[in-house]
C-alpha cells in the first residue's frame, strides 16, 4: 500500500511494524515529530510498548541500554547535540553488544546554535563502534530501521539509520508501507542469549582487565582487548550479514539489492561523485545534465558508512578518472571524514582515481544545483591531482561578515 | 555461507566466591571466640548472633557455636567490637599463624 | 506493616560472596548484604560505578549473586527505567527493580536521571549508600560531604559547604515513600527496604555507611561512629510515605532524652580534625535547634 507521509512518519511506522517493546526518546528539532507520533502509537494502543518521556537524551539511552540487556527490543531517536549528548551511553551500548536501533535525524551542531539539517552529528560517532546507515529517501526510512532491528539483533551490535533533518523528516513523499505479516516474518521477536535473569543470574559489564583471567568454571575469560578485538571482528562480518539481510529483503518486498552503495548511472562513468543520504539522490538531476552535454559521470550514493564498505566502494570506483566527494561534515582541521575514507579505500589501487573533496551545505545552507554543477564541471575538467584541502561551496565571505 | 556466530565476547561475570582471592590473607589481626562467654554457645540456645549479623564478609556462621571462616575473614574486628558478651577478641595474626606451623 | 525483623528471624539465605575486594570493616558491605536479603532472589540490580563496582568484583567473576548491570555513571535511575520497562514488556511484573548507588553517583552526576525517574513515578526502587565522598576514586568531597570534612580535594581547610540533603529534595517529588537508614541499624534498613519491596512507584532509601579508610577510624568502629551518628542527632532515621513523617526507632528513642554532644563523633574520626571549637559549637547548636522543633 502507498501512503504519502513525512520521513518523520515513515521511521515512526518502520518502528511500528518493527513491533519495538521499549521506547525512550527526549524531543530535539529536527526529530520531535518521530518521538510525537510513536508516543501517539502507543497511546492509542497500535503499538504494545512501554512508551518512557525521560528528563534527557543521556537516560533515553540508558533506558534503552538497560531494556535491551533484559531483552527487549528498545528504541531511540534524536539529532545533533542530543546525539552528542549520549555519546558515552553509544560506547556503552555497543561494549555491552545490546542490538538497539536509534534513528538520527541530521542536523548541524551548536555553537552557533543551528536546527538546520548538516550531517556533522552523526558523522562525528563514526569511530564508537555503531553501524551507521544513511537513508536518502521516504522508503529508504522504513526500509532501513526494519532492516536495522533484524540486523542488529543478528550481529549483537546497535544500528543508527540517520536521515537529512527537514530534507527528509519533514517533507511528504510517496512510499509503501510494508504488510505487517510480512515485515514479521521478515523480522523474528528478538531473543537474546544473555538477559538480566534472576534464574540465571550474570553481572553484566564488570570492570574487564587488562589481561585474561580465569572464570568460576576455571576456563580463562578475555580480558578488555579481547573483547573489543571481538566487536571489530563482528563488525566487519556485519558487511556479510547484512548483504544477507538485504538479499532477504529484497526477495520479500521488491526493493533493495544495494546495501551499501547506490549507484547511478556509473557503469560507463569517467568520473563519479559520491554523497550521503538526500544529497546523493539530488545530484542525479546535476549528472543528468552533464551527461546530456556528453561528460560520462554518475553518482555514488553511500547508505552504509560504518563499518566502511570498503571492498563495495572500491570496486565501484575501479577505473574511474575522477572521484567528487561532497560532504555535509567535516573532520575540522583536515578533511570530509568520508573523503579520507574513500582515500584510504583507493590507496591500494594500482591505477587509483583522482579524488576530490567538496564541504558544502554546513548548518543548512541552501546547496543549488547550479553550485553542484559548477563543482562537478570544474572537477571533471581539471582532475589534476589529488586535493587534500576541500574547496568550499557557496561560501559568502565578505568583509562585513567578519567579526 | 557458513552462519558466523556473533557475540562470543561480553563483559558478563558469574557468581562465585573470592573474587578477591583469600582475603583472610589481608588479615593483621585474628578474631577469637570465647565459647565459654558466646552466647548461644554457652547456652546451646539459637540466640544473640550479633557478630553474623553485623559481619560486612559473610564470614560468621549463625550456628551454635558461632564460626568464622578465616579463609575469608578481613580481620575488621567489628564482630569483637559489638558483642555484647564481650566474647571476641582480636589476636595478632603472627602469633596465630606462628601457631599453626 | 509486618511484625519487625529480629537477628533471629533475618534469613540465612545470602546473596553476597565472601572474598570480595570490599575494604575491611566496610560500612557498604554490611547494608549491601542485609538489603539484598530484603529484596530477595527475585531481583535485578542496577549499578553505576561506585565502591560497589568493586564489591561487585572483576570480570568473570561477581560477587553478586543476583542479575546486574552496571551503567554509566550519571544514568542510574534511567537504567532501572528501563529495566522495569522491558520486565513490564515481557510481564514479568514482580521483579524487584533495584538501582543502588554511591552519595556521588546519587547527589551529583546522578540527581538529573533519579529526578526524572521519581517525576515519571516509575516503579523502582533507589538506594543510595552515602559514604559522604567519593570514596571509590580516593576521598574527593561530594555534594553529601558534610561542612568541615577534610577530603582530598579539601585538603586543608575542610568542606565549606553544608551537606545537600538528597532524601528532602527526593521527597519534594512526592513520591509514595522515602526513608534514611544507617549500617549501624542493619535491621531497621532491611525493614525499609522489605516494606519498599511492596510499594508500586519510586521508592528512595538513603543509607549512612561508615567507610573506615574514608573517614578515619579503625575498622572495627564501623558500628560504632554509624550509631554516634544518629544518636548526636546529625544523622536522623525516618519514613515518609505518602508524605507522612515518622521517626524511625532509633531516632525516636532520642526525643526529650540527652543526645550525646556531636564533639564524640567528630573526635572518633579523622576527617573532622580541621574543626575548630567555634564550629563544634555552631554545629552544636544547629542540630539542638533542629531537634528542639
Amino acid at each position: 500500500m502507498h501512503i504519502i507521509e513525512s520521513g518523520n512518519v515513515a521511521a515512526a511506522t518502520g518502528v511500528k511494524l518493527s513491533r519495538v517493546q521499549v521506547i525512550a526518546a527526549y524531543p530535539i528539532t529536527p526529530q520531535t515529530p518521530l518521538t510525537e507520533k510513536l508516543s501517539e502509537f502507543v497511546e492509542s494502543e497500535q503499538l504494545t510498548a512501554q512508551y518512557i518521556p525521560v528528563e534527557s537524551e543521556h537516560s533515553a539511552m540508558a533506558v534503552c541500554i538497560a531494556a535491551s540487556t533484559a531483552g527487549t527490543r528498545a528504541f531511540t531517536a534524536t539529532s545533533a547535540n542530543g546525539l552528542l549528548y549520549m555519546n558515552e551511553q553509544l560506547h556503552w551500548a555497543v561494549g555491552a553488544r545490546l542490538p538497539i536501533v536509534t534513528c538520527v535525524v541530521n542536523r548541524g551542531i551548536g555553537a552557533p546554535w543551528t536546527v538546520w539539517n548538516d550531517q556533522q552529528d552523526s558523522m562525528a560517532q563514526r569511530d564508537v563502534g555503531w553501524i551507521q546507515l544513511y537513508a536518502s529517501d521516504h522508503q529508504q526510512i522504513i526500509d532501513s530501521v526494519i532492516k536495522a532491528f533484524r540486523l542488529a539483533q543478528t550481529v549483537s551490535i546497535p544500528v543508527m539509520v540517520c536521515y537529512d533533518g527537514y530534507l527528509l523528516s519533514h517533507t511528504y513523499m510517496p512510499f509503501d508501507l510494508p504488510e505487517q505479516s510480512e515485515v514479521d516474518a521478515f523480522l523474528p521477536p528478538f531473543v537474546p542469549k544473555h538477559f538480566l535473569d534472576p534464574e540465571n543470574p550474570g553481572n553484566f559489564n564488570t570492570v574487564t582487565l587488562p589481561d585474561v583471567r580465569p572464570g568460576v568454571d576455571g576456563t580463562m575469560r578475555p580480558g578488555y582487548i579481547e573483547i573489543r578485538h571481538n566487536l571489530h571482528q563482528d563488525l566487519r562480518a556485519a558487511l556479510d550479514s547484512y548483504a544477507e539481510i538485504d538479499r532477504e529483503f529484497e526477495q520479500r518486498f521488491g526493493r533493495g539489492g544495494s546495501p551499501f552503495v547506490e549507484q547511478y548511472r556509473c557503469d560507463d562513468a569517467r568520473f563519479v561523485a559520491v554523497a550521503v543520504g538526500s544529497l546523493s539522490y539530488q545530484l542525479r538531476d546535476v549528472i543528468d545534465t552533464m551527461r546530456e552535454d556528453g561528460i560520462a559521470i554518475g553518482v555514488m550514493g553511500v547508505q552504509m558508512y560504518r563499518p566502511f564498505p570498503d571492498q563495495a566502494v572500491a570496486s565501484a570506483l575501479a577505473g574511474k578518472e575522477c572521484v567528487i566527494v561532497f560532504e555535509k561534515a567535516l573532520s575540522y582541521g583536515n578533511q570530509g571524514p568520508l573523503y579520507s575514507d574513500i582515500k584510504s579505500t583507493l590507496y591500494r589501487m594500482d591505477d587509483r582515481p583522482i579524488i576530490h573533496n567538496y564541504i558544502l551545505g554546513l548548518g543548512g545552507r541552501e546547496i543549488k544545483t547550479q553550485q553542484l554543477l559548477d563543482a562537478l564541471t570544474e572537477s571533471c575538467a581539471r582532475p589534476a591531482a589529488i586535493e587534500d584541502t576541500p574547496r568550499w561551496i557557496g561560501l559568502k565571505l565578505q568583509e562585513e561578515h567578519h567579526g | 555461507m557458513a552462519t558466523k556466530t556473533y557475540c562470543e565476547m561480553i563483559s558478563r561475570s558469574q557468581p562465585g566466591p573470592g573474587d578477591g582471592g583469600n582475603t583472610g590473607s589481608w588479615r593483621v589481626k585474628r578474631p577469637i571466640i570465647d565459647y565459654d562467654k558466646c552466647i548461644p554457645a554457652k547456652t546451646k540456645k539459637r540466640a544473640c548472633f550479633t557478630c553474623w549479623l553485623l559481619c560486612p564478609d559473610c564470614v560468621v556462621s549463625k550456628t551454635i557455636p558461632p564460626a568464622i571462616n578465616l579463609d575469608y575473614c578481613k580481620g575488621c574486628g567489628i564482630c569483637a567490637e559489638e558483642c555484647p558478651a564481650g566474647a571476641i577478641e582480636m589476636v595478632d595474626e603472627a602469633s596465630q599463624t606462628g601457631k599453626e606451623k | 506493616m509486618a511484625e519487625k525483623t529480629t537477628i533471629l528471624n533475618l534469613t540465612e539465605e545470602e546473596f553476597v560472596h565472601s572474598g570480595n575486594r570490599a575494604c575491611t570493616g566496610c560500612g557498604l558491605s554490611i547494608v549491601y548484604r542485609i538489603g539484598l536479603k530484603a529484596l530477595g532472589k527475585n531481583s535485578v540490580l542496577v549499578v553505576p560505578p561506585s565502591c560497589l563496582t568493586v564489591l561487585q568484583g572483576l570480570y568473570p567473576v561477581a560477587s553478586t549473586k543476583l542479575p546486574c548491570v552496571n551503567v554509566t555513571f550519571a544514568s542510574t535511575a534511567a537504567a532501572a527505567t528501563g529495566v522495569r520497562s522491558a520486565m513490564m514488556a515481557l510481564g514479568k511484573d514482580d521483579v524487584n527493580v533495584v538501582a543502588w548507588a554511591g552519595d556521588g553517583g546519587t547527589s551529583d552526576i546522578g540527581i538529573q536521571a533519579l529526578s526524572g525517574a521519581c517525576e515519571r513515578g516509575d516503579n523502582i526502587i533507589y538506594i543510595c549508600y552515602d559514604n559522604e565522598a567519593y570514596m571509590n576514586t580516593g576521598v574527593q568531597r561530594s555534594g553529601t560531604t558534610p561542612q568541615g570534612v577534610l577530603t582530598t580535594t579539601t585538603p586543608i581547610k575542610g568542606k565549606l559547604q553544608v551537606k545537600k540533603d538528597v532524601p528532602a529534595i527526593i521527597a519534594a517529588h512526592g513520591i509514595p515513600y522515602v526513608a534514611t537508614a544507617s549500617a549501624a541499624f542493619p535491621l531497621d534498613f532491611y525493614d525499609k527496604v522489605k516494606k519498599a519491596t511492596t510499594i508500586h512507584g519510586p521508592k528512595y532509601i538513603h543509607v549512612h555507611t561508615p567507610c573506615p579508610p574514608g573517614w578515619g577510624f579503625d575498622t572495627r568502629y564501623t558500628i560504632k561512629v554509624g550509631k554516634l551518628a544518629v544518636e548526636t542527632g546529625l544523622f536522623d532515621l525516618y519514613e515518609i510515605e505518602n508524605g507522612s513523617f515518622s521517626l524511625s526507632a532509633p531516632s525516636q528513642r532520642l526525643v526529650g532524652k540527652k543526645r550525646p554532644p556531636v564533639s564524640d563523633y567528630f573526635a572518633a574520626q579523622g576527617r573532622f580534625k580541621s574543626l575548630d571549637t567555634d564550629m563544634v559549637n555552631t554545629i552544636q547548636q544547629q542540630v539542638d535547634a533542629k531537634w528542639a522543633a
